[in-house]
C-alpha cells in the first residue's frame, strides 16, 4: 500500500508536466514569463491556467519568442521579482545569449526544463543535449529522475539559487518523464510556501533609495574579477545545494544529495548516469546483485556545480566505470558527463578505475535493461581485466556502418 | 520484469481515447493502493492513426522508464487494428489479449495465432452504444481489463473513476452514471469464449 513520506503530505497521479506546473503554482512566483509552444511543453502553458483562473498572483508575461522569454525573466529579476519560466529544446538554445546574461548578472531565475533533442533532424523526444549545451553558462543544474524529484527539485532550486545568486534549471526527461504520469506525493501550499519563504533581494533595481547600475561596460580593469566571482558562486553553490536538501529531508522527509548513491558504497563495477535511465539501471543493478555480481550505480542529480571531490571519492574503488550520457558533444573527445567525472578522478589522484564512455537515446532511442546489462557485461569483463577499456565513444543501440 | 509487476498495451486509433484509458486506469489502480505509471505511446498524434498506450502496476515503488515491450496484458479498443498491427507482439505464452469484439474467443485466437486460454472477447462498442450513448469503447475496457487481471478491487476502480468523472462531467450527471454502467457490464460480460 502506497503512503505518503511526509504526514501532510498527498498522494497525485501525475505527469513530469503537471506536477512541475503545481510546483510553480505553489511557488507562486512573481513573474513568469514565457513563449508556450512547441518545442515547449505544457508547464507553463498548465501554468498560465492558474493564472488565468485566479489560483494565483503571477504577473503571466506571453513574450514573442524563448530569447525574449528569458529576457523578461531576468529583467523582472534584476527589478527585485521572483521570476520564473520554462522551456525545452529549440527553446533553450533560443535563450543561450540571455542564459549567460541571467547568470552573470547574478540573477536567481528558476526555470523548469524537459530536456529534449535538439535540431537538426527535427525530433522532441527525450535527450539532454539541450541542457548539456548550457552546461557552462553559470546556471545550477539539477535533473530529475522521476516526476517526484522534478518536484522536490523545483521546490528547492529557489532556495538554492536565491541563497547563491544564481540562476538554477531543473530538468526532466522529455517524455520518458514529462508525459508520463506516475505517483507523485505533494505538500500542501502552506508548507511549501514556508520552506522557500519570502525572497527578499539584497540589492534590486527599483530599490529607489539604493540605485545601482547592472550590466555595465567592465573592459581589463574588472571584468575577470567579475566572471571570477561567478564561477567562484557556482563552487559555492555546492554546499548551499547540500544543505537546503538537508532542510527539505528534515522538513518533508525526502533525502537528496548532490548525487544519488545505490548500491554503490562495495560495487566492482559501476554505471554514473543522469535522469530516468538511473530508474531503469536500479532495476538492472538488482538483478545482477541477486546473480551476486557487485554491481552500483552512481546518479548525478547535481551536475552543476559538479561535485568533483565526492565522486571522485565515491567511485575511487570500483574497478571499472562507465559514463553514460544521453549527449553527444561532438567535439572529436569525450561526452560532457563522462569529461568531467574522468577529469575528477585524475585530479584527485585517482588513476586505477578503467573509466569508459557510452552514449545513448540521443533523441528518444529505447534505452532498456537488456541494453544497461550489456553495459554492465562489458565492465564485468574489463575489471576481470579479459577486456580492454575502450578510449573512445561507445555508442548504445545505434547502427552504424 | 519482476514478478509482481503487471505491465499494460493498449492498442487503439487516433482519438478512441486509448491514452485517456490508460490514464483513467492508471489513477483508478492507484485508489486502490498500487504504484502506477501511464503514459503514451510517443509518436504524432492523428485522427484514425494506430497509437498504443502503456501501464506499468506494481505493489513497489517502479522505477523502471524503457518502454513497454513484454506486456502481460493487450487490450484492443478497434478490431481492425488485428488486421495491419501485430498487437500479439511480446505478449508471451502466459500473456492475455482482451479485444472489444463481437467474434468470439476462438476466431480472435485463430487470427492472431495465438491459444484460445490467452483470448479474453467483449463487445464493449455494444456496451458503450447502449450505456452511453456513444461508441466509445475505452471506459467499458476498463472494466474488462479489471476483470481480466482479476486481483483488483473493481468497487474501487469505479468509485475513483466516478469522482474523476464528476469533476469533468459536473453538468452532464447521466454521462456519469452511463460510464459506470458501462464498466460494470464490461466487468460482467468480458468472456474466455
Amino acid at each position: 500500500m502506497i503512503k505518503p513520506v511526509y504526514s501532510k503530505g498527498k498522494l497525485a497521479a501525475k505527469t513530469g508536466n503537471e506536477v512541475m506546473a503545481e510546483a510553480m503554482r505553489q511557488i507562486e512566483p512573481d513573474v513568469v514569463a514565457a513563449y508556450p509552444i512547441t518545442p515547449a511543453t505544457e508547464i507553463v502553458q498548465i501554468f498560465s491556467q492558474f493564472v488565468a483562473d485566479g489560483k494565483v498572483k503571477t504577473e503571466f508575461v506571453a513574450v514573442e519568442s524563448e530569447h525574449s522569454a528569458m529576457s523578461a525573466t531576468l529583467a523582472a529579476s534584476a527589478a527585485g521579482a521572483r521570476a520564473m519560466t520554462g522551456t525545452s529544446s529549440q527553446g533553450l538554445c533560443l535563450m543561450w545569449e540571455m542564459l549567460n546574461i541571467a547568470a552573470g548578472l547574478r540573477l536567481p531565475v528558476v526555470m523548469a526544463e524537459v530536456n529534449r533533442a535538439i535540431s537538426a533532424p527535427l525530433n522532441i523526444h527525450g535527450d539532454q543535449s539541450d541542457a548539456m549545451g548550457a552546461r557552462d553558462t553559470g546556471w545550477i543544474q539539477i535533473y530529475s529522475e522521476n516526476s517526484q524529484e522534478a518536484y522536490d527539485n523545483m521546490i528547492q532550486a529557489i532556495r538554492i539559487a536565491e541563497k547563491a545568486k544564481l540562476p538554477a534549471m531543473v530538468t526532466t526527461d522529455g517524455f520518458i518523464i514529462s508525459h508520463c504520469m506516475e505517483v507523485v506525493e505533494t505538500y500542501p501550499d502552506e508548507d511549501v510556501k514556508k520552506f522557500i519563504g519570502e525572497y527578499k533581494p539584497e540589492r534590486y533595481l527599483l530599490d529607489t533609495k539604493k540605485p545601482y547600475t547592472m550590466g555595465s561596460i567592465e573592459l581589463q580593469d574588472y571584468y575577470f574579477e567579475h566572471r571570477w566571482q561567478l564561477a567562484q558562486a557556482m563552487r559555492d553553490a555546492k554546499k548551499i545545494a547540500v544543505d537546503v536538501a538537508a532542510d527539505f529531508a528534515k522538513t518533508f522527509g525526502r533525502q537528496y544529495d548532490l548525487y544519488e548513491k545505490y548500491k554503490l558504497d562495495d560495487a566492482e563495477i559501476a554505471i554514473v548516469v543522469i535522469g530516468s535511465t538511473a530508474g531503469t539501471t536500479k532495476v538492472v543493478v538488482d538483478n545482477l546483485r541477486e546473480k551476486g555480481i557487485k554491481a552500483g550505480l552512481l546518479k548525478v542529480r547535481v551536475f552543476r556545480p559538479f561535485p568533483v571531490e565526492e565522486i571522485a571519492k565515491d567511485l575511487a574503488k570500483v574497478k571499472a566505470i562507465a559514463v553514460l550520457d544521453r549527449a553527444d558533444s561532438c567535439s572529436g573527445a569525450f561526452a560532457p558527463l563522462y569529461s568531467d567525472v574522468a577529469s575528477a578522478l585524475f585530479a584527485n589522484g585517482i588513476t586505477s578505475p578503467k573509466v569508459v564512455n557510452y552514449v545513448y537515446g540521443l533523441g528518444g532511442r529505447e534505452i532498456a535493461p537488456n541494453h544497461i546489462a550489456e553495459v554492465y557485461d562489458d565492465l564485468g569483463k574489463i575489471a576481470a581485466g579479459t577486456q580492454k577499456a575502450s578510449a573512445e565513444v561507445n555508442y548504445i543501440n545505434v547502427r552504424i556502418k | 520484469m519482476s514478478a509482481k509487476m503487471i505491465e499494460v498495451r493498449w492498442h487503439g486509433r487516433g482519438g478512441q481515447g486509448a491514452k485517456t484509458a490508460a490514464l483513467l486506469f492508471a489513477q483508478a489502480v492507484m485508489a486502490t493502493g498500487k504504484y502506477i505509471q501511464a503514459f503514451p505511446e510517443y509518436g504524432p498524434e492523428r485522427m484514425g492513426a494506430p497509437v498504443q498506450s502503456f501501464n506499468r502496476i506494481s505493489d513497489n515503488p517502479i522505477t523502471i522508464h524503457s518502454g513497454v515491450t513484454n506486456p502481460n496484458y493487450v487490450v484492443i479498443l478497434d478490431p481492425t487494428l488485428m488486421e495491419t498491427v501485430n498487437v500479439a507482439e511480446g505478449v508471451s505464452k502466459e500473456g492475455k489479449v482482451i479485444v472489444n469484439t463481437s467474434f468470439s474467443a476462438e476466431e480472435i485466437a485463430k487470427q492472431l495465432g495465438i491459444d484460445k486460454s490467452q483470448v479474453f472477447v467483449v463487445n464493449a462498442g455494444q456496451i458503450a452504444t447502449e450505456t452511453i450513448g456513444k461508441n466509445i469503447p475505452n471506459t467499458p475496457m476498463l472494466g474488462a481489463l479489471v476483470k481480466v487481471i482479476g486481483n483488483l478491487d473493481i468497487n474501487g476502480v469505479l468509485e475513483d473513476t466516478k469522482k474523476k468523472l464528476s469533476v469533468k462531467f459536473a453538468k452532464k450527471p447521466e454521462v456519469i452514471e452511463g460510464n459506470l454502467t458501462s464498466i460494470k457490464r464490461a466487468y460482467d460480460e468480458v468472456k474466455n469464449a
